[in-house]
């Protein structure tokens, strides 16, 4: 069923991940991820993913719902591997016809399979573990020094709010809707492309009439709160940096000086 | 002769996932042809999911629907099919409607199973009129009409294709007390003319009291009794166990009952409490009984 489908995929729970401030989460989430890309030898790298793991334990989200989303990607990891392993210079350790297998080929191919489960597993960690509603909230306030420059952030966080909030309603909607032309005997499972388009009207119109009718009971509900955009607008949740927190931005500033210093330290792989 | 059959009909949905629930728990029951069957039961009791296996629109997690004593799923291809001889009323049903005009909407189903444009038009005409759909409004785009005609348009669009069982879920909700006086009215008459099995999901006693012969009772997926109407009203105390609540005239005139009262003690409707309380103010010519 097409409600089977989830996005934003947060699973609510009250371990360490779950309270931390979402904007440290974010921050750390970019910086984790800016950091992977840096990571040039093996100890650095394995040090990332000692982080990445350890992220993931804290979460205290079960094991299966990450492995679940890796599925998708696995195939995009196999492929920039086996095109990486291919790539290398230097001595080659396995050659047949064109292709060559080098030493820094195999190197490569690890290090870029590593670096893509780990930035999987980083970004899982903050989508499962933070709500849709917290997640705009840290975006607005992350990129509120954009304002300066005219961009208006609050109303593309509040569009994206909303657009989160009403993905599960429509889905559902179009579920309900695809039920009862099929009750009328529409058939949506045979036929070429131009049938199976065509096929399609009998949902999609109800279901543009039904999204532009709940987009405008919402402007009018919204407007008769009367809302009027950002300026002046209070919070009801004050996001606050807590103990844990500034304890959690420790952690990751410690964690650049030793990569910072085991960079230095320890010759590159390749 | 039974129309529809389930037997150990079990529905789960979301298996394997932490939000896992068997919606329909093992239910048997048999539908006789041409009768008006009614299902009633608390909110999330399961009546949707097991309605929507009858038709085949899901799939049961394990049991079977007999349709005329064949399993509804021998032959999964032809499973569109069985849906034109189970018609299926949803739940706001108005949010079908697509077409340009009323009619063409109502002709969509009957169009669906092969009748040229012609046959199709004069099912439509007779399905409006069974819903009471004025000519003019037939030839209006069905985002022109009122909620009540919407969803008459809609009940219209099912009763076209003739099915030989029509399931209706909640076709009242939402309505004001008019409009659904005027959609059950509609749905009886219907029934009547037609002699269709017809099934009524409702969570209201009050509607399935006025018009099925049957009852089926769900509790929390199971089904919990079926029987004659009078027969599942008369167990007042075993329905508010499963959290239904006899309709106000058949409690009050029970408790009247009760109290030595010549009445039946299980009324069905406000009609039937009419002609039951007449001939008592007759004879006391008005003067009133203390009781
Ligand atoms: N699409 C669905 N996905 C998951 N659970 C559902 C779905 N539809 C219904 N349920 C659950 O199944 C149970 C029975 O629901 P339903 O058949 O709609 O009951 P009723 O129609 O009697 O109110 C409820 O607990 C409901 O939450
Ligand atoms: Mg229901």
């Amino acid at each position: 069923m097409i409600s089977d489908i989830t996005l934003g995929q947060f699973f609510p729970g009250d371990s360490v991940m779950h309270r931390l401030d979402p904007r440290v989460k974010l921050c750390m989430t970019v910086y984790y991820i800016v950091l992977i890309f840096c990571a040039h030898n093996w100890v650095v790298l394995a040090l990332t993913v000692l982080m990445a793991l350890s992220g993931v334990l804290l979460s205290k989200v079960p094991a299966k719902q990450y492995l679940k989303s890796l599925k998708p990607i696995w195939f995009l990891v196999a492929f920039t591997g086996i095109l990486n392993l291919f790539y290398g210079s230097g001595e080659p350790v396995w050659s047949f016809w064109v292709l060559k297998i080098t030493r820094a080929g195999i190197v490569n191919a690890v290090m870029i399979s590593v670096r893509l489960v780990v930035l999987i597993l980083i970004s899982s960690v903050l989508t499962f573990t933070t709500s849709p509603t917290q997640l705009t909230d840290a975006i607005e306030r992350v990129l509120k020094p954009l304002a300066l420059l005219h961009v208006p952030v609050h109303e593309f966080a509040m569009m994206m709010t909303i657009a989160l909030r009403f993905v599960p309603t429509l889905l559902e909607e179009t579920d309900k809707i695809m039920s009862a032309q099929k009750a009328r005997g529409a058939d949506m499972e045979s036929g070429g492309l131009g049938q199976r388009i065509r096929a399609l009207i009998p949902v999609l119109i109800p279901l543009f009439v039904s999204a532009f009718r709940r987009a405008f009971d919402l402007a009018t509900a919204m407007e008769s709160r009367c809302y009027h955009g950002g300026a002046g607008r209070t919070r009801m949740k004050i996001l606050k940096m807590g103990r844990v927190d500034f304890f959690a931005v420790g952690i990751c500033l410690t964690y650049l000086a030793v990569f910072i210093v085991l960079c230095v330290a320890v010759p590159a792989a390749v | 002769m039974s129309v529809l059959e389930t037997k150990d009909l079990t529905y789960t949905y979301g298996i394997g996932t932490p939000f896992e629930i068997t919606a329909v728990d093992r239910v048997s029951v048999s539908v006789e042809a041409g009768e008006f069957l009614g299902v009633i039961g608390h909110t999330g009791s399961g009546k949707s999911t097991l309605i929507q296996m009858l038709n085949g629109l899901i799939r049961p997690t394990s049991g079977q629907v007999l349709l005329n004593g064949e399993d509804i799923w021998a032959k999964p291809k032809e499973i569109r099919r069985v849906r034109f001889k189970v018609g299926m009323v949803f739940q706001y049903p108005e949010y079908q409607l697509f077409e340009e005009t009323v009619l063409k909407d109502i002709m969509f189903g009957p169009k669906n199973m092969g009748l040229t444009d012609a046959q199709a038009e004069e099912k439509a005409r007779e399905a409006a009129r069974f819903t009471e759909l004025r000519e003019d409004l037939l030839a209006k785009s069905p985002f022109e009409l009122s909620g009540g005609e919407k969803r008459r348009a809609a009940i219209a669009g099912v009763i076209a294709m003739d099915p030989d069982v029509l399931i209706l879920d909640e076709p009242a909700a939402g309505l004001d007390p008019k409009g659904r006086d005027m959609i059950l009215a509609q749905i009886s008459n219907y029934h009547r003319e037609r002699n269709n099995t017809v099934i009524l999901v409702s969570h209201s006693m009050e509607d399935i009291g006025r018009t099925a012969d049957r009852v089926l009772v769900m509790n929390g997926g199971h089904a919990e009794f079926l029987g004659e109407t009078r027969a599942v009203f008369s167990e007042g105390r075993e329905l508010s166990e499963v959290g239904l609540r006899l309709p106000q005239i058949t409690a009050i005139l029970r408790r009247l009952s009760e109290m030595g009262m010549p009445v039946g003690e299980t009324v069905l409707s406000v009609d039937e409490a009419f002609f039951q309380l007449l001939p008592l103010l007759k004879r006391n010519g008005g003067r009133g009984e203390r009781a």
